[in-house]
């Protein structure tokens, strides 16, 4: 069997009927991952014998009469999630040969809900990054075009998915880290609300941001995998206890009576034409098909990345200070002193990517810069969310590009660091707002690589943003 | 705002050994990045309440939960450990000469 193509919910109705086996569907993705990344590096480790177990397990309960949306489907996992027994390398040299003592939240919802772990997706290193090409491992490749970028961070995910070596996979999101790959290689990537997945068991990158989310062949499936992995955890304190809706039954009805809000800020000269063509291609069909489209304004856009650029280097200094070569991780041999033993263990473990944000955060947080940094960038990011507040005061959704260019070529952002922030224009305000994002396929350029519509919504309104996203899948062809 | 970060002193606070050449490197590219976010001292934000969260959240407690010192986790947790001595980390000597 051909997993290329094969979407969650055909795969899972496959199950039901017996058409095939987890086993034999499991086999095939280990197949196609065998056959397929030695050209495409989406995937870190692959524990075959781990996921042939979990998916004989699965036919034995489906056997016995259990039936999940996920019994017995393969989803690849993104490397900062721990998955007990399993590798969680975040894609660094510091986590080289770290096995994961527990399951995530994400991955014990997953597990309890009879899903198979299908293997680790190489990611930037602790997804600090757009482009995957941070890892310290392998740089994944987009699967329209072996020499470009997959996006980042959660590279690895995308291309699986895109690439057929995948049904589905989890990513995560600080900045745009779904939303941006998922652009990249054809594929759908949610970005939950703020508070709406648990992020226990998931490295931490910035902890006020990041969010896991899926990212799928459909906006059906990515609906499927939301309804496993939200809800609130008493393992993490910022999940919110708000009733998880039924995600699947807010697909239906389209977008008659939609209010569409275009963000004139996200409308303007320097976005790629051909990416500007296909969100346009998708805003007309949505009219068409009778929702209204109504201009709102997000006047502080423009401070976004700003803001990110301390908020999220602030507190990955934070949390990357546990990395000390202490209880896990890399450590240096015959340091000269304690001072020498942190030092030298970061600095031999970290890459240069994160040992800038590391920098960049401990200056914006230090004696002397906090308030003109720090201090001033929280006030700001409470202008961006009054936005966001405000916008959908007068629209359900607001439709935007993700990237204001498609992916672009292996190695073209790497010598200028801001140049590559500036890439996440487009999906770092939502992040900072702490809204949903969901990021599906509109298109593609001339030179047939994909174009990725983003839709916003307000904080928990992941339904309406499933709803839209569906609808455009089925009016624009992508 | 009118001085500009010191890449070899902040990289000594967060403990980053740097190459020369990395020093050098990341000087020059973080003094763009600065420059880059000082717009933010643009605007006007007296009355303005800071953001800390993605949500308004307020204090979120659990009861405290004890695991059993014999449970399989701690093998687990000290197998990832650089260097071990029975149930213990072991570090290299810490006391300095004075």
């Amino acid at each position: 069997m051909d997993v290329a193509g094969l979407t969650l919910c055909a795969a899972v109705e496959g199950l039901r009927k017996k058409t095939y086996s987890s086993v034999e569907l499991t086999r095939a993705v280990l197949d196609a991952i065998r056959e397929k990344d030695g050209a495409l590096h989406a995937y870190l480790s692959v524990d075959e014998e781990g996921a042939l177990r979990q998916a004989a397990a699965a036919d034995a309960a489906r056997a016995a009469g259990h039936d999940t949306d996920l019994l017995g489907i393969p989803v690849a996992i993104k490397d900062l999630i721990n998955v007990e027994g399993q590798p969680c390398t975040c894609a660094s040299n510091m986590m080289q040969g770290y096995v994961a003592p527990y399951d995530a939240t994400v991955a014990a919802r997953l597990r309890a809900a009879g899903a198979v772990f299908a293997g680790r997706t190489n990611m930037d290193e602790f997804a600090m990054g757009s482009s995957s090409e941070t890892s310290a491992f392998k740089v994944t490749r987009n699967p329209h075009d072996l020499e470009r970028v997959p996006g980042g961070s959660s590279g690895g995910s995308a291309a699986a998915v895109a690439g057929g070596e995948a049904i589905a996979a989890l990513g995560s999101d600080t900045g745009g880290s779904i939303r941006q790959p998922a652009a990249f290689c054809g594929c759908v990537g949610l970005k939950p609300s703020y508070g709406r997945v648990s992020r226990y068991g998931v490295t931490a990158y910035a902890s006020s941001l990041d969010q896991v989310g899926p990212m799928t062949r459909t906006v059906e499936d990515a609906a499927v995998l939301l309804q496993t992995l939200a809800g609130v955890d008493p393992h993490d304190g910022t999940t919110l206890d708000t009733p998880v809706p039924d995600y699947r039954a807010a697909l239906v009805g389209g977008v008659r009576g939609l209010r569409i809000g275009l963000p004139k800020e996200y409308f303007v000269d320097g976005t790629d034409p051909e990416v500007m063509a296909c969100v346009r291609r998708a805003v007309d069909a949505c009219a068409t098909a009778g929702a209204e489209i109504v201009e709102v304004s997000l006047p502080h856009t423009e401070y976004a990345v700003a803001v990110y650029c301390i908020v999220g280097t602030a507190e990955a200094s934070a949390n990357l200070a546990r990395f000390d070569g202490v209880r896990y991780g890399h450590r240096t041999s015959r340091p000269a002193s304690v001072f020498d033993l942190y030092a030298r263990s970061r600095a031999e473990g970290f890459g240069q990517e994160v040992k800038r944000r590391i920098i960049l955060g401990t200056y914006v947080l230090s004696s002397g810069y906090y308030d003109a940094y720090y201090g001033r960038a929280q006030k700001v990011r409470t202008l961006i969310r009054r936005d966001f507040t405000e916008a959908f005061e007068r629209c359900d959704v607001l439709f935007t590009p993700v990237a204001p260019t498609p992916a672009y070529r292996i190695g073209e952002r790497c010598e200028d660091p801001l140049t590559m922030y500036l890439g996440d224009t487009f999906t770092v305000p939502a992040s900072l707002a702490g809204i949903c994002g969901l990021s599906v396929p509109c298109g593609r350029t001339a030179a047939g690589l994909p174009v990725g519509l983003q839709i916003l919504g307000p904080a928990f309104g992941e339904s309406v943003v499933l709803r839209a996203g569906q609808a455009v899948e089925q009016e624009v062809r992508a | 705002m009118k001085d500009t970060i010191n890449v070899a002193y902040v990289a000594e606070l967060a403990r980053i050994e740097l190459t020369p050449e990395e020093q050098q490197l990341f000087q020059r590219q973080l003094e763009t990045v600065v420059r880059y976010v000082e717009k933010i001292g643009r605007l006007e934000l007296s009355g303005i309440e800071p953001t800390q969260h993605g949500q308004n959240l307020v204090n979120v407690f659990r009861e405290d939960q004890t695991v059993a010192a014999e449970s399989e986790a701690r093998e687990l947790f000290l197998a990832n450990a650089p260097e071990r001595n029975g149930y213990e980390f072991r570090l290299p000597k810490i006391v300095e000469e004075a």
